[in-house]
């Protein structure tokens, strides 16, 4: 994969509107590899006696990394949707600590690019939620 | 026998308790997610902003703010089904309920299927209780803009009911 396609990722990644509103800000991009991370901030929280955020949140954060694993794979490409995704929430993000999300796309067809995402916040070892999910792929034309 | 309550009264009731869940939960705030209310059916609705956009180039919302958007349909749903026979009883305090702590269930799971892309306006949903039980419940999602039979993304969702202290 060229250093162009990835930079043309970044720069889609980076200008996504609604990830943008959410504070996300991407750590690394690298073949069918993102990771991309989100502050704590009290206008996310779901519950208001905890202050944990709400789940919504850490799903966008799954999904744009999610999605970015997929542009930034080489078979795959810039034009992609989310066809399915499923969260698993294992705990609770500890108020006040930030979230980062890592994403794999361990699987292209010509169709559809398959994805495996983890989030965790400052603990590392027991992640917040895990994601599957899988996501479009606009069919080239150079197919043999 | 019981008289029933007058209907403006059950009616200030019901929207007292409704507002108070959605009032005290700031992310449907920051998603811009408003709730109608006819008896017990809730319709959602996310107000169209530019901030949800997630493919600026078609445009279409962030497969993300669709995701929040029906979890936080479900979470509501489910939060208000909760509540009703004890707002119907008259159990609960209209006056204080507002400040009262909130018994949220918590998402065990949540599974989105994305049918269409979702378009730049206001997006609908409503969510069905599969089955609500003491300890778990399942909780289906439709959500849909301008015609309420094309779906533009539907979930599943599994949820953790809050624990409440028995009272005698």
């Amino acid at each position: 994969m060229s250093d162009t396609q990835l930079s043309i990722a970044r720069q889609f990644i980076d200008a996504i509107p609604h990830s943008k509103r959410l504070g996300m800000v991407m750590e690394d991009l690298d073949e069918g590899l993102a990771v991309i991370s989100m502050p704590y901030d009290e206008a996310l929280i779901g519950d208001p006696v905890t202050k944990v955020i709400h789940g919504g949140a850490v799903s966008a954060l799954m999904d744009t990394a999610g999605g970015a694993a997929v542009m930034a794979h080489p078979r795959a490409g810039i034009g992609t949707a989310t066809l399915d995704l499923r969260i698993d929430y294992m705990r609770s993000a500890t108020p006040g600590q930030r979230i980062t999300a890592t994403a794999t796309c361990y699987h292209v067809t010509r169709s559809v690019a398959f994805v495996r995402a983890t989030a965790c916040d400052e603990d590392t070892e027991l992640p917040v939620a895990t994601a599957t999910g899988a996501f479009t792929v606009i069919a080239r034309k150079s197919k043999s | 026998m019981k008289r029933p309550d007058p209907v403006g009264e059950v009616k200030h009731r019901r929207d007292t308790v409704l507002s108070a869940i959605v009032s005290q939960i700031p992310y449907i705030r920051f998603l811009g997610v408003s709730f109608d209310r006819h008896g017990d059916e809730l319709t959602a609705t996310m107000a169209y902003h530019p901030d949800l956009i997630g493919n600026p180039t078609l445009p279409a919302l962030h497969g993300g703010a669709t995701a929040s958007f029906l979890e936080i349909t479900a979470i509501v749903g489910l939060t208000w089904a909760n509540m009703w026979q004890d707002m119907e009883a008259g159990n609960i305090n209209v006056e204080t309920v507002a400040q009262d702590a909130l018994a949220l269930p918590k998402t065990i799971d949540f599974t989105v299927d994305y049918l269409r892309a979702g378009l730049s306006r206001d997006a609908d949903a409503r969510a069905v209780l599969n089955r609500s039980g003491r300890r778990y419940a399942s909780v289906h999602v439709e959500g849909w803009q301008d015609n309420r039979q094309r779906l533009f993304a539907q979930a599943t969702g599994h949820f953790l009911m809050p624990q409440r202290d028995v009272k005698d």
